[in-house]
């Protein structure tokens, strides 16, 4: 009998009435993680010697759950997938993963992200590329690869992961399971390792909607140690849950979903948007009203840039503390400089460097305003603009991605320019801090397909529960990845 | 002494050392001998780390700009100064910029001189950052203290308005006095609480600026004079042989092994520290009531002290310039006279024999442990002043006082010092020498007057000094006229 397939509440029921042991739905999720590590490489740390915990009432005392390598865990290996960190075993916990350990979750593996969150194919961390447990072939988008990768192939009910552009939620859909990333700041950031402060996000992937709302009520909170959090205790995400939606607006913009903007689509991308115009009648269907808004076509436009000028400025000072002095493994050198540089230029992937660059361009003193500043304004002008619509509407619904999960070796020759504003648009929910969450909404070439519901900022029980009433309505809630081939 | 009309800018960076914590984290804010026990990941830059802003250092900042006559902004936020150094572990400094966004904006202050004049130190701005780490540079390697890295500092940037290096030297005095009066810094150098950049400029044109030079990092008042006198020699010079061109906008460095200054980098090599707003510090609005209330609770200031003595007490300038400099002196004499010693007395007392023993290098003793507690003085003062002890045994006991630690009294009757006051026994011991001294007498009575002297160091050797030195006088003048 396996148990790290159910969701949360039927583990919990299961360990309650003892009809299996923490130690041994441990042992269970071990195994598992050796299975999918072997297969699809999701982990940088597996914690062999882990023991069950406590079963009390709290539905996650007892139940195994996996980290994304850039949280803090105190006494484990804790890297960001980066050979900067490679050594490094910090000496406090996040304050996210501390508050797990208090309702009694037990971690059982590290997994891997893109190098510190910089990427969104999960080809980027130290050990290597994550595959998509539903095709190895193909890659599970990332950051949060190995967190998708393992909840999508059952090794845990839920895994943590963090979003700064949109790193739980898209490899969430193409991995064919829950992603969410609540409003900013209702998750303390303290331990997780930084990215872009002002965008990144705590948050779970899942296999239903339910039990990211569990997870999310326990790792909330206001804490001390990060300024940007902010007090929830009157929240319930999940015994508030409901699937009565009626009554509620929902809008997604023109210029994302209207086929006419992409002349040169793939067949599969024409599958993913009737899939999500079908998604839409679904949520008609529950009561809901569905309208299409028309958003400004340069200010799309200018998001991924706006996007890439931020977080690589913010990303090129936040990483300065790699330095190998006070930890990690310190390089050689004459000098102190010659050290310091040694140690960034071998530690860092290209990719990484390619983003100091830019970061460090944007924010010289002769740049600054034309490019980073220029940048916070387009951002606030998008937040404005979904503000505005946040007026008249409960939430924002959209197709995630292009379509399902990209071959990680491709010959295919797609014009991304055209279709750069679908693949990015996630980025709206960092901008604002907004709410956002993931769901699979079906299957394209056998492949799973994700739609997105984002909604204002402390509206997340809005935003679960029109996920929820959606998930209940379509068939791949819980559902765990099988390869095809 | 040049020629030229000179120009000063100070930048003054006091560490604030009476907060709990840090300014951005938990640790301890304290000053030990102990390398890197006040630290906490945040200190040393950890993964995952976040800074919290410590609102003790707010209010303190807020004192402090409300004294400078500073403009307070409506919101307060930081910024992140980014460069690559050992001893700054996150790779940025939290701090505020731009200068007219800080938490003291503008403002000045007005100084006295010690001849009684005043004049005007314009403030450009004022802001809470925080410290890096020390670095110490041994023979073949370097050690890092992360006690340093996170302390509160407070940066004050005046503008170019200080024209004389006295004047320099008197507002740093003046400053360094405010930040202890307000319980915010010990402000003490030798831990190295208190460090500057100067700027120095000369000019033949009052009305003209000439290019300015930057000294950092000079860590103590006379170091900063030395480097004011040592620059405005150099660029006089210069200006003397026609060479002014010579005179670049460069940064220079204070090298105290021959008191001079080195070229550190040109203008034209100067980092670029890419500011931006420190993202996970929320912009924090600055509520009005609690500036009020901040500037209701500010104490008595150095200058208020001043007018208090030199009006109240009747001290001269120059003796309450003394007692203000430090707040422990003037704590010291405000105990003083609230226990009844007389203010000229007290400032007597404190600006010679205490400051004298304070002011020794040979010693590390300080004017608020010192043996000589303001009421030991009061008691020590008090037996001069009932003719108990004379004046000359009066500064006998205070020695005895500082060494031994014992109240006075003690003292007077362990050592036997009490002044012989008695006439009739003054007189009888004076007949006594005189009677035996007739050779003396002939040679006193003929001119030699300087002889008077040795009948009274005969008298003081018999009573092993406790004769009363007025009365002896008295009676041996009586006595010799006798004769």
């Amino acid at each position: 009998m396996s148990y790290m397939n159910k969701n949360i509440e039927e583990i919990h029921e299961a360990l309650i009435n003892k009809k299996v042991t923490s130690d041994k739905l441990v042992k269970e999720s071990l195994k598992k993680s050796h299975e999918v590590q072997d297969k699809y490489n999701a982990f940088v740390t597996i914690l062999d010697n882990q023991n069950g915990g406590k079963v009390t009432d709290d539905l996650l005392s007892g139940i195994p759950f996996g980290i994304k390598d850039n949280y803090s865990t105190k006494g484990i290996l804790s890297t960001g997938s980066s050979n900067t960190l490679k050594n490094y075993i910090p000496i406090f916990n996040a304050t996210a993963v501390e508050n797990l350990y208090k309702h009694g979750a037990i971690p059982v593996n590290k997994t891997v992200l893109d190098e510190f969150g910089m990427g969104g194919t999960g080809t980027t961390g130290h050990t290597g590329i994550v595959h998509n447990p539903w095709d190895s072939t193909r890659m599970t988008a990332g950051s949060s690869a190995g967190s998708a990768c393992a909840v999508a192939a059952g090794v845990y009910p839920y895994a943590l992961g963090s979003d700064t552009g949109d790193s739980i939620r898209k490899p969430a859909a193409y991995c064919g399971i829950v992603g969410y990333k609540p409003t900013y700041g209702m998750i303390s950031r303290y331990g997780l390792f930084p990215f872009a402060s002002s965008l990144d996000t705590c948050g779970v992937l899942t296999r239903s909607v339910k039990d990211a709302a569990i997870v999310t009520d326990a790792m909330k909170g206001i804490d001390s140690k990060d300024m940007t959090s902010w007090d929830s205790s009157n929240i319930h995400l999940a015994s508030d849950l409901t699937s009565d939606v009626k009554g509620k607006k929902l809008f997604y913009i023109k210029e994302i979903v209207d086929k006419k903007n992409y002349p040169h689509m793939t067949k599969e991308l024409e599958n993913h948007l009737d899939n999500f115009m079908e998604v839409v009648e679904k949520c008609k269907s529950l009561g809901m009203s569905v309208e299409e808004v028309s958003f400004p076509k340069d200010v799309l436009e200018a998001l991924p840039s706006t996007y890439v000028v931020i977080s690589c400025a913010e990303a090129t000072s936040n990483l300065s503390n790699l330095t190998g002095f006070s930890f990690g493994p310190r390089a050689e050198g004459k000098s102190w400089q010659e050290e310091l540089k040694n140690f960034r230029t071998t530690g860092f992937s290209p990719l990484i460097k390619r983003r100091f660059v830019i970061g460090s361009y944007v924010l010289q003193a002769e740049n600054q305003d034309r490019y980073f500043k220029n940048a916070q304004r387009v951002r606030r002008l998008i937040v404005d603009l979904m503000k505005d619509a946040f007026k008249k509407y409960d939430a924002l619904i959209l197709p995630v991605g292009t379509g399902p999960a990209k071959k990680l070796e491709t010959d295919e020759q797609v014009n991304t320019d055209e279709t750069a504003i679908l693949d990015e648009h996630l980025q709206i929910g960092n901008f604002g801090g907004f709410p956002s969450i993931t769901i699979p909404d079906g299957f394209v070439s056998d492949l799973p397909v994700g739609v997105n519901i984002t909604g204002n900022c402390y509206d997340d029980q809005d935003v679960l529960n029109i996920a929820y009433a959606l998930e209940s309505a379509m068939d791949y809630k819980n559902q765990i990845a099988k390869e095809m081939k | 002494m040049s020629s030229y009309y000179v120009t000063i800018g100070l930048e003054t960076h006091v560490e604030i050392s009476n907060t709990k914590s840090k300014v951005f984290s938990n640790a301890v804010n304290g000053f030990t001998d102990k390398p890197n026990v006040n630290v906490s990941p945040v200190d040393m830059g950890f993964p995952g780390i976040l800074p919290t802003v410590n609102k003790e250092c707010v209010r303190m900042s807020l004192m402090m700009a409300s004294i400078l006559h500073s403009r307070i902004p409506y919101y307060l936020y930081f910024e992140r100064k980014n460069y690559y150094y050992p001893d700054l572990p996150k790779g940025y400094q939290i701090t505020q910029n731009p200068p007219e966004e800080t938490i003291g904006n503008g403002g000045y202050l007005d100084i006295r001189r010690s001849d009684g004049s005043t004049f005007r130190v314009e403030i450009d701005n004022f802001h809470l950052e925080e410290d890096a780490a020390k670095l110490t540079h041994l023979y073949d390697h370097s050690t890092i203290n992360y006690n340093r890295a996170g302390v509160p500092l407070l940066e004050l940037v005046t503008t170019p308005s200080i024209h004389s290096v006295d004047d320099a030297i008197t507002y740093l005095e003046y400053l360094r006095a405010i930040y202890q009066y307000c319980g915010i810094s010990d402000a003490d150098s030798r831990k190295g609480e208190v460090r500057c950049d100067v700027n120095v400029s000369i000019s033949p044109d009052k009305d003209k600026l000439g290019t300015k030079v930057e000294v950092k990092n000079v860590n103590s008042f006379s170091n900063v004079r030395e480097t004011i006198n040592y620059e405005i020699q150099r660029q006089t010079e210069l200006w003397d042989a026609g060479r002014e061109a010579e005179i670049e906008q460069e940064t220079r460095r204070f090298d105290e092994a021959t008191g001079t200054t080195i070229h550190m980098r040109s203008k034209v090599d100067a980092i670029d520290y890419k500011y931006f707003v420190e993202p996970n510090i929320p912009k924090i609005k600055i509520d009005k009531d609690w500036v009020k209330e901040i500037q209701k609770s500010i104490p008595e200031l150095p200058y208020e002290r001043m007018d208090k003595y030199t009006k109240e007490y009747n001290l001269s300038e120059y003796d309450a310039n003394i007692i203000i400099k430090d707040i422990k002196t003037s704590n010291y004499f405000n105990e003083c006279i609230s226990l009844g010693i007389d203010p000229k007395t007290a400032a007597n007392w404190i600006n010679t024999q205490i400051l004298g023993v304070v002011n020794d290098s040979n010693n590390d003793i300080e004017i608020d442990t010192i043996n000589v507690t303001p009421k030991r003085l009061f008691e020590i003062t008090d037996a001069l002043k009932t003719n108990k002890i004379s004046s000359k045994q009066a500064k006998e006991v205070f020695k005895l006082v500082l060494d031994e630690d014992l109240d006075p009294d003690v003292i007077m009757k362990e050592h036997d010092i009490v002044q012989m006051n008695d006439d009739s026994e003054l007189e009888s011991l004076v007949k006594e020498l005189l009677d035996n001294s007739t050779e003396q007498i002939a040679d006193y009575k003929s001119g030699h007057t300087n002889l008077f002297g040795y009948f009274v160091g005969q008298i003081m050797k018999q009573t092993k000094g406790k004769a009363n030195p007025v009365k002896l006088r008295e009676i041996l003048t009586d006595e010799l006229n006798k004769r």
